[in-house]
């Protein structure tokens, strides 16, 4: 915790003549949101002690578009992938992570069709090759035998596939990972997706997050591990709801392996 | 009744239901391509995986082990003892009796085979209506299926249970006959199941002629039962029956979550951003249902619409697992994927009708948008829990999209907090107030 964090952007990088291993997309939620601040630089410190060189675009990254799209408004995503390929593809970018699965998703599924074709991946999936190539070793530390519960993303699980690499991420610190009932394919959505993050709800009996805060606690975990910046404050937020945030703690995928690993 | 009368009217009669069939099956497809042109021909493999395991297979109907071992149980009855019905057509035109029976014990083991999957599709169907209208199932009771739907499932299965009763009365009757020796009634086939109906119901109290009278009426039944059932088809939720195959053959393979390019924006994009390159030429206007058809953003009525959401509409068995699986629906928003799939195809068939009418489409000043609210569509997570639960591979969140895509583009219609993250997206690069020089503050500290 006590290391400085080494992060250089693409621009850095390219005036000094070299190419990062892969490019890290912080995400607007990653860059401005307070909680989700956290999750970025618990996975730099991930990347720093793995001697990753990666590299952000910083001031020259800009929101995916994914939100604008959502809500209908295709201008507003055109406009934004338009200059995000550009930028990206200026740099020559072949390789991003990000620890949003929302802008995984559309880098990964929807940039193609503009231009931009990128190997991408989330940084579930990231931190998972790390610990398989031992790049970064992490042993139990304090999850070892803890209750943990994966909430899939739906962006991730049920959108692109990906409901493996989490939880062996979390299997590697020890943890005794319990599921929800409804999980993977079916795992319940946090209420986020599809612009709602940004919006009231809809009118309604009860809030989309609490019903699934409800079920996540119905598991009686230590922690409920998320995978993506929106999750993880709705579930706070469900979780405060039902007045347990002193028992149950909210926490990425990132964060738990930092800290275990005390990095 | 001579056999002679008996064969012409027979022929008349399937000839005029097939006939029937035909058209309506016509209208149908002609209202599903009312919808826009979409090239769907990639990757066509998969394809026919996905086909073979999720239509014929029913893979996503026993991720809900008993309602989906019962379905396999009517949809195999349904398909196999169809096979019966090409030896009743042969007997129908040629006044022949069981023409097939010379296939031995082959024709033993089908007639055998098909007594027990009619039991089974007599109990399972009768499970059915049990859930529906006893238990009454939570996705079964629900309001959008209140009136014509929940007649419409409910005829289905008594109609089925009715069909299956009439064959296995056929049976018994037949089997008596053959045990008297009746002249015409050739020894032929196994019963094991109508056997024990012929002696639980004391057929052999009943004189021969009310047996034969038994055995034809029934057998009447059945055929015209099936007639009537093919042409009920396209009023009916029924419908999937058929177009479960293509449907699911024509499904996405992509991503769940990949939404679809708009090349014309993304043109118009570029150009913008580029002086250079030319804005993407408008496309020409078409013609559909006799009517110049003028290209607008996203989904104002069917025409907008993909021709394969509107064969999903179609295809919808109204089973409700999307919507019971759906985190706004389970929170009591309005939003219902199953209800958006029932207002697309009750709309389409609406269009429909007028040019049935009129002879081409004639605006009635109506749209999707007048059976599908805002509410509903701003319900919307984008979650996906609806394509996965779906066991035909509908998608309702392209709809749902799509006529987002209408309101915001074409009416300027949102909700207010999503003007400002629009606004803010726009105008800082993020969907929040903050602005790129705030980017790599969390880099301090
Ligand atoms: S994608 Fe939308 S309609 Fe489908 S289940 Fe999720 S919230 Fe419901
Ligand atoms: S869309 Fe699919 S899951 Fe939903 S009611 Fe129709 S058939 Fe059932």
């Amino acid at each position: 915790m006590s290391q400085p964090l080494t992060i250089r952007t693409m621009a850095e990088f390219a005036a000094a003549g070299e190419v990062p291993e892969v490019l890290f997309w912080v995400g607007c939620a990653g860059s401005f949101d307070d909680r989700a601040k956290k999750i970025t630089k618990a996975f730099v410190r991930i990347l720093n002690a793995a001697n990753v060189k990666f590299a952000i675009l910083g001031q020259e990254e800009s929101c995916t578009g994914d939100p604008a799209r959502r809500a209908g408004n295709e201008f507003l995503f055109q406009m934004q992938a338009l200059t995000n390929v550009t930028v990206l593809n200026g740099y020559g970018v072949k390789r991003i992570v990000t620890a949003c699965p929302h802008c995984f998703n559309t880098l990964k599924n929807e940039y193609p069709a503009l231009g931009g074709t990128y190997e991408v991946l989330h940084h579930t999936q990231f931190i998972n090759a790390l610990m398989k190539e031992g790049r970064i070793k992490v042993e139990g530390g304090s999850f070892a035998g803890k209750r943990i519960t994966f909430h899939d993303p739906c962006y991730l699980g049920r959108g692109n596939g990906e409901y493996e690499a989490p939880r062996e991420v979390l299997l590697k610190l020890d943890a005794a990972l319990v599921e929800m009932k409804r999980s993977r394919a079916k795992g319940l959505c946090c209420g986020a997706g599809g612009a709602q993050m940004f919006k009231e709800a809809e009118p309604g009996t009860r809030e989309v997050n609490t019903e699934r805060s409800e079920e996540a606690l119905a598991e009686q975990p230590a922690v409920i591990a998320a995978g993506c910046p929106f999750c993880n404050t709705m579930l706070t937020d469900g979780v405060k709801h039902f007045n347990k945030e002193g028992e149950v703690r909210v926490k990425d995928i990132a964060e738990l392996v930092a800290e275990a690993g005390d990095l | 009744m001579t056999m002679g009368i008996a064969s012409i009217v027979f022929i008349l009669l399937v000839g005029a239901a097939s006939w029937l069939f035909g058209r309506n099956i016509m209208r149908v497809r002609r209202n599903i391509l009312l919808g826009k042109d979409e090239v769907i021909n990639d990757r066509k493999g998969e394809r026919w995986g996905v086909m073979t395991r999720v239509a014929l297979g029913q893979s996503k109907m026993v991720v809900r082990p008993v309602a989906g071992i019962l379905h396999i149980i009517v949809y195999a009855g349904f398909v196999i003892i169809n096979i019966e019905v090409l030896e009743i057509i042969i007997d129908g035109i040629f006044g022949t009796h069981r023409v097939l029976s010379f296939l031995g014990p082959l024709y033993d083991f089908l007639i055998g085979s098909f007594e027990w999957l009619a039991i089974g599709v007599w109990v399972a169907c009768a499970i059915f209506l049990v859930r529906r209208n006893i238990i009454k199932l939570k996705r079964f009771a629900m309001k959008e299926l209140d009136g014509w739907p929940k007649t419409d499932a409910n005829l289905i299965l008594f109609t089925e249970i009715a069909l299956m009763t009439a064959f296995l009365l056929m049976n018994a009757a037949d089997w008596s006959l053959q045990q008297r020796g009746v002249e015409h009634y050739v020894a032929a086939g196994a019963y094991p199941v109508s056997a024990h109906i012929a002696s639980l119901t004391s057929f052999s109290a009943l004189s021969t002629g009310t047996l034969i009278a038994i055995e034809r009426i029934c057998w009447w039944f059945h055929i015209i039962g099936i007639l009537a059932f093919l042409n009920y088809l396209v009023v009916s939720k029924h419908l999937h029956i058929l177009l479960a195959f293509p449907n699911v053959w024509y499904s996405k393979l992509k991503p769940r979550t990949e939404m679809a390019n708009m090349p014309r924006i993304a043109g118009e994009v570029k150009s913008m951003m580029d002086p250079s390159v030319p804005p993407p030429e408008l496309p020409a206007p078409h013609v559909v249902a006799g009517v110049e058809m003028t290209e607008r953003f996203g989904a104002k009525d069917v025409f907008d619409l993909s021709w394969k959401s509107l064969m999903d509409a179609y295809s919808c068995t109204e089973c409700g697992r999307c919507t019971s699986e759906c985190p706004a629906n389970l929170t009591g928003k309005l939003l219902s994927p199953r209800k958006i799939m029932m207002d697309t195809r009750d709309r389409v068939a609406e269009v429909g009708k007028v040019i049935d009418a009129k002879g081409k489409w004639e605006d009635d000043g109506k749209s999707l948008h007048t059976r599908i609210s805002e509410e509903e569509l701003w319900a919307c997570t984008t979650c996906n829990a609806c394509t996965q639960a779906c066991p035909v591979n509908i998608d309702p969140v392209n709809i749902i999209l799509e006529m987002r895509r209408y309101l915001v583009m074409e009416e300027s219609r949102t909700r207010p907090a999503l003007t400002s993250m629009f606004n803010n997206v726009e105008n800082n690069g993020a969907p929040w107030a903050f602005g790129p020089d705030k980017r790599m503050e969390w880099t301090n500290a």
